[in-house]
């Protein structure tokens, strides 16, 4: 007997007991959405992760000064010694080291004519733009020589020239921040919400001894301080190891001792970002979970039917075996019932899988990422279901005698 | 000596097993029947008749003794040499008729035709000729439940002759029919073994044994009597 004429009785079949169809193959319906929205989420959460780690910049190590958490009790930032220019200076020369960034921030009042504006400062270099990847979409950042004389010069974000200049170009005009005036020479790219909920495009950029020496102040005993360093690794470099090396490096400036704890942190951006996303990933395996018990669920409800109807239909095989057909027509009968049922089944739950995985994508906050691939496999998995479950009861009705079926009651 | 047999049985026994029951349905039939052939099986309930249809039509095998068909050993076929024997040199014709209920009369005839694949047929075509030739050329797309008793018989005879079997093997095929629509049916049988057709038939009525050449009579599980009628 041809496939396509068993596959044509099957669906005959099917629709010839449409409920109990539906509801053999609810379990198939509910495991193959599962599969399709866990496998989306997957993606959509990865591509999301992969984008905020290239925002933070990938291979960027950040430095704090600062103990790690200790023993539940966090040491504050404060007490330790800030870096320095020199340190800056230093880190530049290291090998691995293919940009680093100094930085000082703090909350600033900035006023534009008649309006005020409560912002963040962050006093930096021209290294910072390379490493967050930048740029600007007006005007320009500051030059080396404006970083290095501290000029009275800043760049500002999307959010400032909203609220500070109602949409204007604020190129060329001058605002004051915190009573200092500086003039706007750039509009930066806008950025967005970062992971954490705030706005990253609300932030004024200014050189970072402008910074220090004009509005936020000096630290009491480290003039020439810096609060952050964020060091990008060179192309090359592994970054664990870079991040390993740069500890070393700076236990050895700072003079820390041999078994001292560190004063000072170095945080891996991707690692940080990928520990926050696990409890996505937690919820990924939970699903895939859901989705594999449903497909068994369901591959066993789809069994059992068919064992059901084998039973019924005992007399009928005996008829077909009297007219010819062999055990291997009989079982591709049944065979193409298991996956007619399981491929309806299939098709349905990938429409639903598509519901799901958009649902998903609106509430995790990600592009929905259905690709062909994740709809083959969901259907793949459907068909797999099918023969799987549906051979032993096809096997079953393939391998009765003919006489014994034919006078069945 | 005639042609050769086309179905023989030498020594054929069957011995049901129940628990420790043991049924003796057959206890050593030696039968040769010849190519055209009409043969009527007679006898009284449980003699045996339906045991032997079973085994000629290869849907059984028996305790010992060996069935042949064209001279084939029964014994020593494989499942599925016996599944295409069954398609292309048998049909059969049942009490209860056996039709798929929820295909209508044409797709039943062409359900034996599914299984064959020595040869390329025009299945449909096929079937409308068994169809007409039984005369139910008008009914082609009915379903058993719009057909009578005796249509439905009809229906099942072109299923049998779809496949341009050599033999048909009949139990009881006008057990469910009355004496008028039995007449029809017989009628029909006789035309088919007239154009070649090895015919075997199981019955109680006498008046549709007539219509055979050859009359055997079984009682429990021996053929008690073997009847020529010159004709
Ligand atoms: N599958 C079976 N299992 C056990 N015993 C059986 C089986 N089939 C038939 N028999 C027994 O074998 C004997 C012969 O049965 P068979 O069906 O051949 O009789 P029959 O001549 O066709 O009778 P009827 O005219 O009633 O159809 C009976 O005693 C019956 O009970
Ligand atoms: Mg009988």
């Amino acid at each position: 007997m041809k496939f396509s004429v068993a596959i044509a009785s099957a669906i005959e079949a099917l629709f010839a007991n449409l409920l109990r169809s539906f509801l053999t193959m609810l379990g198939i319906i509910i495991g193959v959405a599962s599969v399709m929205t866990m496998m989306a989420m997957g993606e959509g959460a990865k591509a999301r992760i992969d984008e905020q780690i290239s925002a933070l910049g990938a291979s960027t190590l950040t430095l704090r000064p600062g103990a790690m958490r200790r023993g539940g009790r966090s040491m504050g930032a404060g007490a330790a010694t800030p870096f320095t220019e020199a340190d800056l200076d230093a880190l530049a020369a290291l090998p691995y080291a293919g940009a680093v960034s100094g930085q000082l921030s703090s909350s600033v009042t900035a006023v534009s004519g008649q309006t005020n504006w409560s912002t963040s400062l962050t006093g930096t270099d021209d290294a910072y733009f390379e490493i967050h990847d930048w740029h600007p979409v007006e005007g320009r950042i500051f030059t080396p020589r404006e970083v290095r004389t501290g000029a009275a010069v800043a760049v500002v974000g999307k959010s400032i020239v909203e609220n500070l200049f109602d949409g204007t170009d604020p190129v060329g005009q001058r605002i004051r921040v915190n009573n200092v005036p500086v003039s706007v020479i750039g509009v930066l790219e806008e950025k967005g919400q970062s992971s954490f909920g705030s706005d990253r495009d609300d932030v004024i950029i200014i050189p970072l001894r402008t910074a220090r020496n004009r509005i936020i102040g000096a630290h009491r005993t480290t003039p020439k301080n810096v609060s952050r360093i964020e060091v990008m690794v060179a192309d090359g470099y592994d970054l664990k190891e870079a991040q390993n090396e740069l500890v070393e490096y700076m236990r050895d400036r700072r003079h820390i001792k041999a078994g001292g704890d560190d004063d000072f942190m170095v945080f891996n951006i991707a690692d940080f970002v990928r520990a926050r996303s696990a409890t996505q990933a937690t919820m990924g395996v939970l699903l895939a979970f859901m989705a594999a018990v449903a497909l068994f669920v369901g591959g066993v409800g789809v069994m059992n039917i068919m064992l059901v109807s084998v039973t019924e239909r005992t007399r009928e095989i005996g008829l077909r075996m009297a007219l010819g057909a062999r055990g291997s027509d009989i079982m591709v009968q049944f065979l193409a019932e298991a996956l007619v049922l399981c491929g309806t089944g299939g098709l349905i739950g990938v429409t639903l899988g598509f519901a799901g995985s958009w649902i998903a994508a609106k509430t995790g906050g990600w592009e929905m990422a259905i690709s062909p691939q994740i709809t083959l496999i969901s259907l793949g998995a459907a068909v797999a279901v099918g023969l799987f479950f549906g051979y032993f009861p096809a096997r079953r009705a393939a391998r009765l005698n003919p006489i014994d079926a034919l006078r069945y009651e | 000596m005639g042609p050769a047999p086309i179905i023989e049985a030498r020594q054929v026994t069957k011995v049901y097993t129940m628990g420790d029951q043991k049924v003796h349905a057959l206890r050593g039939i030696d039968l040769e029947i010849a190519p055209g052939e009409f043969t009527a099986i007679m006898g009284p309930s449980g003699s045996g008749k339906s045991t032997l249809m079973n085994l000629i039509g290869a849907l059984d095998q028996p305790t010992s003794g060996d069935m042949l068909i064209e001279g084939h050993s029964l014994s020593t076929m494989r499942p599925d040499d016996l599944a295409d024997l069954r398609n292309r040199t048998l049909g059969f014709v049942f009490q209860q008729f056996n039709l798929l209920p929820r295909a209508n009369a044409l797709q039943n005839v062409k359900l034996p035709l599914r299984y064959a694949r020595h040869e390329h047929i025009d299945a449909d075509a096929r079937a409308r000729e068994c169809l007409e030739l039984v005369g139910l050329g008008e009914r082609m797309d009915h379903r058993p439940a719009q057909l009578s008793g005796g249509q439905q018989q009809r229906v099942a005879i072109a299923r049998a002759l779809a496949g341009k079997p050599h033999i048909i093997l009949a139990d009881e095929p006008t057990g469910a029919l009355d004496t008028k629509t039995s007449a029809d049916i017989m009628e029909l049988l006789v035309t088919l073994n007239a154009s070649g057709i090895t015919i075997i038939l199981v019955t109680h009525e006498p008046e549709v044994a007539e219509f055979a050449q050859r009359q055997i009579h079984f009682r429990d599980g021996l053929i008690e009597s073997d009847e020529r009628r010159a004709s």
